[in-house]
């Protein structure tokens, strides 16, 4: 199978590899896929105070496409409020990527990161906000 | 241009330069069709096609006469399958296999249950190896053939062939033996081995691809339907006119086989133990299939937490195979390790080295440098990886399978 120019680029030198603590409050963390399938991305959001997402960091248990469809949603999230970012959709990935059809999979997984992320986030917030009211 | 370096000789072989020179002359200035009985063109290829008939013979222990042209092993596994189901169905309509034989057995014999046959396939052990007391009970009176192959070509592991051909023999069943992967690799004599059937091709033996042999025991004499109908060739088992030049190419390459294999298979084991020692340096890699009954030429590791197709991209300049689902069309990982009970994130893992005739040393180093190299990178990016280093047992996740 031969790659896109794009996909070998991601592969080669994957963008913001790493991680958070999930520790941290203004961390959302989307993990999705399963090991048993060939795939597993880990996605982290850093939020600012505005609601902008300042860092994204992923790490991606996957074949070439997988890993270059969770570097490039990194790069695009970041500077997006989250309802910015959950409108990034499979198919923007698959296009950016030129994925073939077997790996179309893989940039709706990526898609699934960040609502994963997203709505960590989000659940992570309310429960901060609720303890605050509750103080 | 630099080429990868090849270690993937269980998917095809180079043809062996000697071979390529024997084949030649019968392309333009012997093109005789052997089966031409009244001209000088015919003697010459029909007198060449009979001698590369008995060094094919030669390799496998066999009376030349039971050696029967084919296209390829995948024709060979049909033609005695199906042949053998096909002549004997008076006697019954049941069939045997084994989970990790190659396709063209497998689905042959799903083939054969659309078909309105019964169709037993069985597993296998850890290791690979079939359990020889789940075969014999398998076997039932309306048994007519049971097809075990005798090398594994995703794992290298060698079953027992003598003594589940003597099952077969005590019970009455016809056994075929795929050998594709066995020739040239493990020494053995149809003579002695109690098999009635088995199917062989040139290009994993350093010979040409479209060719292959249907070996159909004299004694006891094995009678088996024709599944292609034509003028009668091959003593009306196989029609079609023989392709001389490449019956020579395999004669020649099976030749060649015999006379090196003993020594060839010494080096390449040595080749074989530098790369796994090489590889086993790296944490979290396992060894798929029996190590002890298996050619030298397989080595079929798993890497753990590393995917096998981003790895294969990892090390563009080595040739290999994987047994991730990402590399076939079918989205499933390798079967033949499911079937061993692998699991499945180990069998996406799962890359197949197989070392040949031209393979060297410093080819080897190389490998184990670019494969060390790109499972490191790898694991750097593996959220898997992180979680087994924090010691999180990863069976007991709750993942969302998509």
């Amino acid at each position: 199978m031969a790659y896109s120019d794009k996909v070998l680029d991601h592969y080669d030198n994957p963008r913001n590899v790493g991680g958070y603590s999930n520790q941290d409050e203004d961390v959302g963390t989307g993990m999705v896929g399963a090991p048993a399938c060939g795939d597993v991305m880990k996605l982290q959001i850093k939020v600012g105070a505005d609601g902008i997402i300042e860092d994204a960091k992923f790490k991606t248990y996957g074949c070439g496409s997988a890993i270059a469809s969770s570097s490039l949603v990194t790069e695009w999230v970041k500077g997006k409020t989250l309802d910015e970012a959950l409108a990034i959709k499979n198919t923007e990935i698959a296009e950016e990527l030129a994925l073939p059809p077997v790996k179309i999979h893989c940039s709706i997984l990526a898609e699934d990161a960040i609502k994963a992320a997203v709505a960590d986030y989000r659940t992570k917030q309310t429960a901060a906000n609720t303890a605050v009211e509750a103080a | 241009m630099n080429r990868p370096i090849y270690l993937d000789y269980a998917a095809t072989t180079p043809v062996d330069p000697r071979v390529v020179g024997k084949m030649m002359p019968w392309l333009f200035d012997n093109f005789g069709n052997p089966a031409s009985r009244s001209h000088a063109y015919g003697w010459a290829a029909e007198e060449a096609v009979e001698l590369a008939r008995e060094q094919v013979a030669a390799l496998v222990g066999a009376d030349p006469r039971s050696i029967v042209w084919t296209s390829g092993a995948t024709e060979s596994n049909n033609l005695a399958i199906k042949g053998a189901m096909q002549f004997h169905a008076g006697r019954g309509k049941h069939v045997v296999t084994v989970k990790t034989e190659h396709k063209s057995v497998l689905d042959t014999v799903r083939e054969l249950e659309r078909a309105g046959c019964d169709v037993t396939v069985l597993d296998v052990q850890e290791n690979g190896l079939l359990d020889l007391d789940v075969f014999r009970a398998a076997l039932r009176p309306d048994t007519v053939i049971a097809s075990v192959m005798f090398v594994n070509n995703e794992t290298g592991v060698i079953q027992d062939i003598a003594a589940l051909g003597a099952i077969c023999r005590e019970k009455g069943v016809l056994f075929h033996v795929d050998g594709a992967q066995a020739t040239g690799k493990v020494p053995f004599s149809l003579d002695e081995l109690p098999v009635d059937m088995m199917s062989l091709s040139a290009h994993k033996t350093y010979g040409p691809k479209g060719i292959g042999a249907l070996y159909v025991s004299r004694k006891p004499r094995v009678r088996i339907d024709a599944i292609i109908h034509g003028g009668g060739h091959e003593r009306g088992m196989r029609s079609g006119t023989l392709a001389t030049h490449q019956i020579i190419g395999m004669g020649e390459a099976y030749w060649l086989a015999r006379d090196s294999m003993g020594s060839e298979n010494e080096r390449i084991r040595s080749l074989r133990d530098r790369l796994m020692n090489g590889l086993m340096t790296l944490d979290q890699v396992f060894v798929n299939g029996d190590l002890e009954q298996r050619v030298p030429h397989n080595l079929n590791l798993s890497f753990n937490f590393v995917e096998g197709e981003s790895l294969l991209m990892g090390m563009k300049d080595v040739a290999v195979s994987s047994g991730s689902a990402c590399t076939s069309a079918s989205l499933e990982p390798s079967y033949v390790l499911r079937a061993m009970g692998r699991s499945d994130e180990l069998a996406h893992s799962s890359i197949r080295f197989s070392i040949g005739r031209f393979t060297t040393q410093q080819e080897v180093d190389t490998v184990i440098e670019k494969v060390s190299a790109a499972v490191n990178k790898l694991r750097e990016l593996s959220p898997l990886w992180d979680m087994h280093n924090e010691g999180i047992d990863l069976a007991s996740v709750q993942w969302a399978s998509h």
